[in-house]
């Protein structure tokens, strides 16, 4: 059936991350490193306030845009917490994840003929996205000298004049690296000479762990040029939940909301519930998670580092991306051969992009023994071989 | 007023009063040293207490049985409430005493092998006591969570796909 396929349906990649899957499933007693969600269960007030919806019967469609409760409680926690001000009635849509407020982003937003400057490494569907929409895809390094914080010089580097958009990605998703304001300022420069917009996921933002998040949205000028794409699943640990927000200007909020309400009607009630009831009441429980991702953090930069590995100092989301040179092996070589003799599964840097070779990927969604464990089998398994 | 680290490093002892200074510096970035001091200080100053182990009794089959005993006092003249608290306090069967708002004055908490071993305290020890006007005794049955930790039931570790992006 394969000539029946679209050939930009059947061009797209699978995400370097599923062939690891498929090795990693195979065994048994690992310790997985390689999860990107939290391992926390939703805060209980959340989960009971969705039980209570649903035996009220809640069980409808919400109006596309998602629930206007929502909408108003969100519109002021955003202004509240991050200093950022949409309007509840046309400038956010609540999406089914922020997975499905980046997809739209690109649909509603790309033109034959566009580009999309997009991190390398960084989270492994923004370039899959951009590419069934039609964009070429122009990815941009992420250096470890540089803390793995997006330069300019990169940027101008991969421009082309049919550049659109620019994907920002802070705290980020797989390096752990944030951009404080001071270092996102050239970039919104950037972004204003060459007349782009900004497709900004800061769904790690709550998890920040070293001065305040920036964002983007809130630079001088970049406010009309920001999608702000965020979401519930990280920092209220509802990854199955599936709620996402993107807010921005109207114009394109609005054209959003039009192919969300062909594609997906809406979000889930319940789950558009239960987040509302974060936003009411979960703040308590969102920064006890944090405080806990903080300690785990710190005990695996601290373990990796006494390993002879050299690791930067992750300030946001809950990865570490360690350097592996020393070991010489290449990011896949390591993963593969850490699993076969340590049972520990961790992602391969490149599964991000080919920036990401040399690093893997560790999540510390993990309990603090589990953590213990997973470092100690892999300091044997480095030692064998620096 | 607490700073946020010494909050943080609170919590953690809290959690785990087995931690050492040098695994707390790791977890929380503040020095053995700092550490190593300000738990000395709160020791000094009866902010620690005590390094204690919450034990599952029923885990055991141990007897053991706890009642709370809510008690209206009469306070004399020269006897406030704090004065009868204190001299409650004085019995190793009582593990807490509290002073309460509502129909009765103070709450006990009382523990003993057994209901009679109980009875037997509260005849003895303190229905004699004359400021004590009306007692109401009730056995707890089973603890279903006690200082935050969830006795029974299944842990939650929600089974995680392995990889995931
Ligand atoms: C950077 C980043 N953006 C977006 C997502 C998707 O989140 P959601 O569950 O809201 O679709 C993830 C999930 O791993 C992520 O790491």
């Amino acid at each position: 059936m394969k000539n029946y396929l679209s050939p930009l349906a059947s061009g797209l990649k699978p995400s370097g991350i599923r062939k690891f899957f498929d090795l990693a499933s195979t065994m048994e007693d690992v310790i997985s490193l390689g999860v990107g969600e939290p391992d926390f269960a939703t805060p209980w007030v959340m989960r009971e306030s969705a039980i209570f919806a649903i035996e009220q019967g809640q069980t409808m469609y919400t109006s596309n845009a998602g629930l206007i409760e929502l909408r108003r409680e969100l519109s002021k926690y955003m202004a509240k917490h991050q200093g950022l001000n949409y309007s509840p009635d046309n400038e956010l849509l609540i999406t089914v994840g922020a997975s499905e407020a980046i997809d739209l982003a690109f649909r509603t937003l790309i033109s034959p003929g566009d580009a999309v400057l997009i991190p390398d490494p960084s989270f492994v569907s923004y370039g899959g996205c951009a590419e069934l929409a039609g964009a070429e895809v122009r990815y941009v390094p992420l250096r470890a000298e540089h803390d793995f914080r997006l330069q300019v010089e990169d940027l101008q580097m991969a421009y082309t004049p049919n550049c659109k958009l620019l994907v920002l990605s802070y705290p980020n998703n797989p390096t752990g690296a944030i951009m404080n304001r001071d270092d996102l300022l050239p970039i919104a420069r950037f972004v204003s000479e060459n007349d782009l917009i900004v497709i900004s996921d800061e769904i790690y933002s709550d998890l920040t762990f070293e001065g305040e998040h920036t964002a983007f949205a809130n630079l001088p000028y970049m406010r009309n040029r920001t999608l702000h794409v965020h979401g519930f699943s990280k920092a209220y640990a509802m990854t199955g939940w599936r709620i996402g927000y993107v807010a921005g200007h109207e114009d394109i909020i609005q054209v959003m909301t039009r192919i969300h309400q062909y594609t997906i009607m809406c979000a889930p009630i319940m789950a558009q519930i239960a987040a509302l009831e974060g936003l009411k009441s979960g703040e308590s429980a969102k920064k006890d998670m944090v405080m806990e991702y903080d300690r785990r953090r710190r005990i695996m930069v601290n373990g990796l580092r006494q390993m002879g590995l050299t690791c930067f100092e992750p300030l946001g989301a809950f990865y570490v991306f360690p350097d592996i040179t020393a070991t010489g092996l290449s990011s896949e070589e390591f993963a593969e051969e850490l699993l076969k003799e340590e049972k520990i599964a961790v992602v391969p840097g490149n599964a991000f992009g080919p920036a990401g070779e040399g690093h893997i990927r560790c999540s510390y969604a993990y309990s603090t023994e589990q953590l213990k464990e997973a470092l100690n089998r892999m300091a044997r398994f480095v030692s064998k071989r620096i | 007023m607490l700073t946020e680290d010494d909050r943080r490093l609170l919590h953690l002892l809290s959690q785990d009063c087995r931690l050492t200074p040098e695994e707390i510096s790791i977890q929380t970035g503040l020095t053995p040293d700092y550490i190593n001091k300000k738990t000395k200080q709160w020791e000094k100053d009866k902010v620690i207490l005590k390094y204690s182990v919450l034990v599952n009794y029923e885990q055991l089959e141990e007897d053991r049985v706890t009642a709370q005993i809510d008690l209206k006092v009469a306070p004399q003249r020269g006897q406030g409430y704090d004065k009868i608290a204190q001299r409650f306090q004085k019995f190793p069967e009582i593990k807490s005493v509290y002073l309460m708002s509502g129909d009765f004055d103070l709450s006990l908490l009382v523990e003993g092998k057994n209901m009679h071993g109980i009875a037997q305290f509260v005849s003895d020890k303190l229905s004699p006591l004359d400021f004590i006007e009306t007692t109401s005794t009730r056995f707890i049955l089973r603890r279903y969570k006690q200082d935050g930790i969830e006795f029974f039931g299944e842990e939650e570790r929600p089974k995680r796909l392995m990889i995931t992006p």
